[in-house]
């Protein structure tokens, strides 16, 4: 859990949750271990990737390229096993 | 953007997440992904029941939420009542001029425990009642949330933790329930089979499943990485296989009539599903070619309904 802790005082009656989607501050990019890497110049944009991406973190960007948010992937490698060009590579994560 | 970039398909499908991003899925979640796959057929304008199991416990730790609709959890043997609850209140809302009616749709979701055993009952008291919902089960094939329990929706021979392989034990020793009869059988106006791998009959199944006045049911096979024990890339593969090998044909029943979402010639055969999944993978050839020639034949059978020669 991010943020600070709270007690059962804090919930809502019936421990209703009254933020749609607050999930998503979660980051569970900490859990990847490998990260894609795409390779632009082969890549058709046909948006593969984005369909069959379990954690919804694949995102056009301005030039229509679907890129990978790192905040929420989890490293499954589906993308890269399902792209029709295979652009896609997963190289594992380093400790910085 | 070029003019030919637009012709493909994923790029007509909606960007809006309504199953939002940092759920605790496990990595590779088959599960995870038709769940968002329904949601972007669903849209807003829903409200979503959930059994207890996977879906539940991903998507709402407690003070957080992935859903960006109404959703309600309840236990794993009454979401289909819980739903026919909200449904007929709101029906009767809208009957005495309380609320303006605005066409909201009711969705139950729950998992194959949550379905074909915990939940059965409930389930076919909401079809017979004939509530103007939509049902999805999501089949996993086990009670994956809790440690990969058998259920009965576990294919026959594959190892759970509560039908362990031994000396004297092939795995799960009897049949997977078939579900989506038992949904026909309560002649409801729409039973579908669907899986994440092919996402754009998915989420027309769903669409025509709401759209359908009454009761209607999809079954969707999601593979778990965790639970059938192969690597998480290939969720999207194993899928397919199931599909391609004819253990789990994609169809559609339309006011009692069979038709084939997808049909295939030649099947491939059943070894190449099982092979990537550890599973399956104390079988003898005796076994494998046991569960062949019943594929083959409820293949058969299946076609014979559609009326495919």
């Amino acid at each position: 859990m991010s943020g600070e802790k709270i007690g059962w005082k804090d919930l809502e009656i019936g421990a209703v949750v009254t933020e749609p989607g607050s999930a998503s501050v979660y980051k569970t990019g900490d859990w990847r271990s490998e990260r894609p890497v795409r390779e632009n110049e082969r890549c058709i944009k046909c948006g593969i990737c984005y369909i069959y991406c379990p954690e919804a973190c694949i995102e056009e960007d301005e030039e229509g390229y679907f890129e990978a948010n790192l905040y929420y992937c989890k490293g499954c490698g589906i993308c890269a096993h399902e792209c029709p060009r295979g652009v896609i590579t997963m190289v594992e994560e380093v400790e910085e | 953007m070029e003019k030919e970039e637009e012709l493909f398909v994923p790029r007509l499908v909606t960007t809006e997440e309504i199953f939002a991003p940092g759920h605790r899925a496990c990595i590779g979640c088959g599960e995870a992904l038709a769940v968002r796959h329904v949601c972007k057929a669903l849209g807003k304008n829903v409200i979503i029941v959930t059994a207890t199991g996977c879906i539940e416990i991903i998507s709402s730790l407690l003070p957080q939420t992935s859903w960006q609709v109404p959703w309600i959890h309840t236990l794993f043997e009454n979401s289909a009542s819980v739903m026919s609850g909200i449904e007929s209140a709101y029906k009767a809302r809208v009957r005495k001029g309380k609320i303006p009616d605005k066409g909201v749709k009711f969705v139950g979701f729950a998992g194959d425990g949550g379905t074909s055993d915990i939940g059965i009952q409930a389930l076919s008291g909401a079809m017979e009642r004939a509530h103007d919902f939509l049902y999805v089960c999501y089949d996993n094939e086990a009670y994956m949330n809790t440690g990969i329990q058998r259920s009965s929706s576990t294919p026959y021979s594959a190892w759970t933790t509560t039908a362990p392989v031994g000396k004297k034990s092939i795995g799960q020793a009897t049949w997977k329930k078939n579900m989506p009869e038992i949904a026909v059988a309560h002649r409801i106006p729409y039973v579908a089979t669907a899986c994440p791998s092919y996402p754009f009959d998915l989420m027309d199944k769903v669409k025509r499943g709401a759209e359908i006045e009454g009761p209607a049911y999809v079954h969707i096979l999601s593979p778990c990485p965790t639970g059938w024990r192969y690597p998480p890339n290939l969720t999207i593969e194993i899928g397919r296989l199931a599909v391609e090998t004819g253990v789990f044909p994609l169809y559609e029943v339309i006011d009692g009539e069979y038709r084939l979402s997808f049909d295939f010639p030649e099947l491939k055969p059943v070894r190449e599903y099982m092979k990537e999944q550890r599973r399956f993978r104390h079988l003898t050839e005796d076994i494998v070619e046991k569960i062949q020639a019943r594929v083959e034949e409820e293949y058969l059978k299946l076609r014979e309904k559609a009326g495919v020669k």
